[in-house]
Parts: C-alpha cells; structure tokens; sequence
C-alpha cells in the first residue's frame, strides 16, 4: 500500500514534465512574439544600425529559433530570466524579493474562503430549501459575479472611509511601523517570530482587507462544489446504511459524508487558486499591495517585456506546483486512487 | 416548437430569476444598441466647474473629476464592453468548437495535439496568462478580445470535444457516412446541430467569465485608453477617489459590470435548464 502510493505519486511527477515543458515553451514564444523588432526596442530610439546589430547578437537574436530556444532552457535552468529594464535588476530577484507578499496575501484569502464557504456548503447541503440553503446560493451567484477590484474598492469604501476600522490601503505595513526581520518574508509569521505584537496586529489589519477581497472571490465556487458534493453524499447508500444503524448525527456527517465530499472540494480548490493567482493581481493594485503582481502591472505598463514574461512563468510553475501537491494529497486521502491504477 | 415554448414558460415561471435575468439581457442590449442616444449628456463633454458633484437629479450617477456626467459614461460604455466579449466569445466559440469537434470525432493524432494545446492554456493561471500576451501581442483593443479568445477557448474546445466523442459512433453518424457523406459535411450538418444547445450553455456561462476578464485587463490599464468611456478603466479612474469618499466615480461603473456578469450567469443557469433539467441545482 506504502509503496503503492509512493510509485503513483512518482508518475504523478512525471505526467507534470510535459505540462511543465508547454509552459516553457509558450512562455518562449510569448518572449520572441513581441511586436516589432525587439533588438530595436532595446536599442532605444536613438540607436543606429550597427548598435542595433550589436544588441540583436548580444540578446542571441541574429540565431534561429531552436538555438535561441536551447539558449532560453540553459538559462532557466540557471534561475536567469533576463533583466528588467525598468531597475536594472535580474527579473529573478525581483521576484523572490516580491513573492512572499503575494504569497502570504493569497493563502491568507485563500484560509478565509475555506473557513466560510466549507461550513456554510455542509449547513447548506444538511438542511436543503432553509434560509441557510438559499443565503448559500445568494451568496454563491453573487460572489462569482463580483470584479475582484470592484469589491475591493467598496470594502475600502465601508471599512475605511465609512466606518474608519481599517487603514489606509497602502499596502503591508503603516509608515510609522518598521518590517520585522526578513526569516520567511511573511510578516504574520515573522513579527510573531520577533515577538513583536504591535507590527503583528498592524500587519494583520493592513492584510484583512485585502483578504476578504480574495477570499470573497474564492468562497463562490467552493461553496457550491461543496454543497453539491455534500448532497450527493448524503443522499448515497452508505450514509443511509450508517443512519440505520443508529450512528450519531456527527458521526455519519463527519466520518462518512464529509470524508468522501472532500474530493471533489480539493479538486475545485486547484481550480479556485489558478483564479485567485490572477485576482491576486487586480487586488494587489487595489491596495498598493507590494507583490509580484504590482511588479507585473509595472512592467506591463512600461512595456519591461523580460520582467511580464518572467511573472508569466513564476506563475505558471507554481501553479503546476500547486497541483501536484493536491494531486498528491488526493492518493494519501483517497484509498481508492491506488486500486484504479 | 410549440414543445420548447411550453417549456420556456414552465422555466420561467419556475425560476422568477431566470425570468429576472432575460429582462436583464435585454435591458444591456438596449443600452449596447442605443446608449449613445438615450445617454443625456456626451460622455466626453467636460465641465470643470461641476467636477466631482455627487449624485443629483441632473446628475444621477454624480460628476467624474473633469466634470463629465458619470451616468452617460456608464450607459455609452456598455456598447464597448459588450462588443468586446462578444468578438472574443464569438472568436473562441468558433475555434474551440471546430477544433474540440475534429479532435472528438477524429481521435488519434489530431485529438492528442488539440487536447495538448488545450491542457497547456489551462496550465497557466488564466488571468496571468492573459497578461502575458497582451504585453507580447503589444496593447490594443483588439489584442484584449484576441487574448481573451485564447483563455477561453479551451473551455469550449473541452466540451465541444466530449459531445463529438460521446457521439462519432452513433447510429445517425454511421448511417450518414454509409450514405457517402465525407467528413466534412458529416461534421458540419450532422455533428453540429446536435453539440449546438451544450454550446450554447457555455457560451452563456463564459460569456460573464469574458467581461470580468476583459474588464480586468482594462483596470490594470491594458487596451482601453482614456478618455474612452469603459467599466473597468471607469472604475481604476475612480479608484483614486475612493480613499476621498467620492464612491460615485467608482461604484457605478463597478455594480453596471457586476450586474451585467450577474445576468450573464444566471442565464446560463437558466439555459442550463432549459436544455438539461438534469443538471439542476
């Protein structure tokens, strides 16, 4: 059974190879795709044909397209995604230097909509047609209607210009607070780290916000994925068994319906975090949030082609890294994966 | 016909928010047709000495910062938005049906390319993945709707594919092929019309995903330019303003787009209805 597991989890990582491969690819073709010539770009408007010529050999264009792609994979595997132009740093520190903002920002929505929508789905699914059940729905149809920026800007609205309960959105931290030693790039956990509970709770109320935002946005779908489930569940031949044999309410509701409705749940959660990736974006401009995604928009506007390319495929791979982790969480949880294969 | 229509009004009468939602449907594309001429005042047509008034009777949707009517902005910008899903909608509803079709019916080579092709669009973030073409594409218009052609398209291609595949051995394909239809006409008028009511759900479903998507890409300041009248460019403009208290900039333009993504999905729900009762929720 151990090994068992363990050989699918290895071809699970195997069958990733050629998805991995794809994103490469298409994030090469995304680089050699730009508009024009991008040696003349790069050149600057006052360049001449010899320096354009220059820059063109120096950047591997005057190459044909399999060396330039050998090119690009060498590079990659060196961690070298090219340089931004807009502050002349490696594209790939930028990012490490920016991805535990958004990182922290995305779990944090991320934790919300599962703390809400996983609840009110299973009270939803035990008591079909109540005032729960058609709150769920409501709250379902509207959340998956909502522009992320759009909540956004009206929780800022209420919470800030209304009621003043929040800070300014200016992103992670009020200027008169002083980021906590870098350990994990995540201030929640670092400010407790230090010890400091003031930067703790002046982090915590700048993050809230921005949180619900993407946790708003996130709830919709898992909601209904896990109500559906929890229907389903409940109305199969096991949990009557279980009922007939006088089984406590929680126990079959907690040991036999909501093991199995889980799947499906995690499954819709891979889906929910490719959505949230992209929300992270517009919510991180929203609230002046300093992550990859403010980075990206940055770079989009000054057309910092190298830096967008490389955010393009930081985001890809942890996507698919993200999956593979669900993927594997779903051998260990379900005993039925093993026998299928 | 009459079978359908009965059908209809059973559904409707059934589900007040289905009904809801028609009214809806039409309602933007009224605005999508006539909004420049029900608009009452010119969108760009600036008035400094009445900037940033909050909503009035003259003014139901208040002034912007230059003194433009907010509400004209809001009706003139449904037409611009509308016809943007439309195009890519449109766009990746061709592509992905013919594709997800010749994979489906076919199988083999052309199945495992098509389905490659799809598997990797779907393994980027989509949102993220848009932004990457655009930036590579460069930033127009017409490369948001092209952009958000190619996100969608693996969707439709996904179900064109599995309607074509349930079906490439039934009997009507048989029978149409033993009486020498080649594989074109096979595809095109037998094939076709029975994957369409699916499609049609996804497009109603999708369509809702395609607004959010394009208006999201204008708020990031892609496509769109200013002065130009849009929800999502409308909505960063009055970003600013938010933290100020002039929620009007904002809000309106914001609950237009909202409501139009709301009409589009629960119309998809409802069509789902319609052609599929089994699928209620």
């Amino acid at each position: 059974m151990k090994r068992d597991s363990l050989f699918l989890i290895g071809r699970r990582l195997l069958q990733a190879a050629p998805v991995v491969m794809g994103i490469i690819v298409v994030t090469f073709i995304l680089t050699r795709a730009l508009p024009g010539d991008p040696a003349v770009f790069f050149a600057g408007p006052a360049a001449d044909e010899k320096s354009i010529a220059e820059i063109r050999a120096s950047l591997g264009l005057d190459k044909s397209w399999p060396e330039q792609f050998w090119v690009y994979l060498q590079n990659l595997a060196h961690g070298d995604l090219g340089k931004s132009i807009s502050t002349g740093q490696p594209v790939i520190e930028e990012l490490a230097t920016r991805l535990p903002a958004s990182l922290e920002l995305t779990f944090m929505g991320l934790f919300l909509a599962v703390a809400i929508a996983i609840p009110l789905g299973i009270l939803a699914a035990t008591r079909p047609n109540s005032l729960i059940d058609h709150l769920c729905r409501l709250v379902v149809t509207i959340g998956v209607s909502l522009p992320t920026f759009f909540t956004g800007l009206f929780l800022v609205y209420i919470f800030y210009f209304l009621l003043g309960l929040s800070p300014a959105p200016l992103g992670r931290l009020g200027i008169i607070h002083i980021a906590p030693d870098h350990v994990t790039g995540f201030y929640l956990i670092d400010s407790l780290i230090a010890g400091d509970l003031e930067v703790f709770r002046a982090s915590f109320s700048q993050m809230i916000l921005p949180a619900s935002t993407l946790g708003i946005f996130a709830l919709a779908p898992l909601a209904r994925m896990t109500r559906a489930a929890m229907l389903g569940v409940l109305s199969s031949d096991f949990v009557r068994t279980a009922r007939a044999s006088g089984l406590s309410r929680r126990t079959v509701l907690w040991v036999y319906a909501f093991q199995n409705a889980i799947l499906p749940v995690l499954t819709t959660l891979g889906m929910v975090f490719s959505f949230l990736l992209g929300a992270n974006v517009l919510v991180e401009k929203v609230f002046a949030w300093p992550g990859i995604g403010s980075f990206a928009i940055e770079a989009l506007i000054a057309s910092d082609y190298a830096a967008v390319q490389g955010f393009v495929l930081a985001m890809a791979l942890m996507y698919v890294l993200l999956n593979l982790a669900i993927d594997i969480l779903y051998t260990v949880v379900d005993p039925r994966i093993g026998l299928e294969g | 016909m009459k079978a359908h229509m009965q059908h209809l009004r059973y559904v409707m009468g059934e589900n007040p928010v289905t009904f809801f939602s028609f009214i809806l449907f039409f309602l933007l594309m009224a605005l999508g047709l006539f909004g420049p001429w029900i608009a009452p005042y010119d969108p760009l047509a600036s008035d400094t000495a009445n900037a940033l008034k909050p909503p009035t009777w003259a003014h139901p949707f208040g002034t912007d910062n230059l003194g433009r009517d907010v509400f004209s902005r809001v009706i003139t910008a449904t037409r611009l938005d509308l016809a943007i899903s439309v195009a890519a909608v449109s766009l990746s509803f061709v592509a992905g049906s013919v594709a997800g079709v010749c994979a489906g019916y076919f199988g083999g080579v052309t199945d495992k390319l098509i389905s490659r092709l799809t598997d990797t669009i779907m393994a980027f973030p989509l949102f993220v993945l848009a932004m990457g073409i655009v930036s590579a594409l460069g930033n127009t218009i017409e490369n948001i709707v092209y952009t958000t052609a190619v996100i969608n398209f693996p969707f439709y291609a996904r179900v064109a594919r599995a309607e074509a595949n349930s079906r490439r051995e039934a009997g009507f394909v048989e029978a149409a092929r033993l009486s020498g239809n080649g594989h074109g006409r096979i595809l095109l008028f037998h094939m076709g019309p029975n994957i369409m009511p699916p499609m049609m759900v996804q497009i109603s479903l999708n369509m809702g995903y395609a607004i959010l998507n394009a208006a999201g890409l204008s708020f990031i300041g892609l496509g769109v330019r200013p002065p130009t009248p849009e929800w999502g460019i409308m909505v960063a403009e009055g970003a600013k303003f938010i933290v100020s208290g002039e929620w009007w900039l904002a809000i309106f333009p914001g609950a237009a787009l909202m409501l139009a993504v709301l009409c589009f999905n629960l119309l998809g729900d409802g069509l789902r209805d319609l052609i599929d009762p089994r699928m209620r929720t």
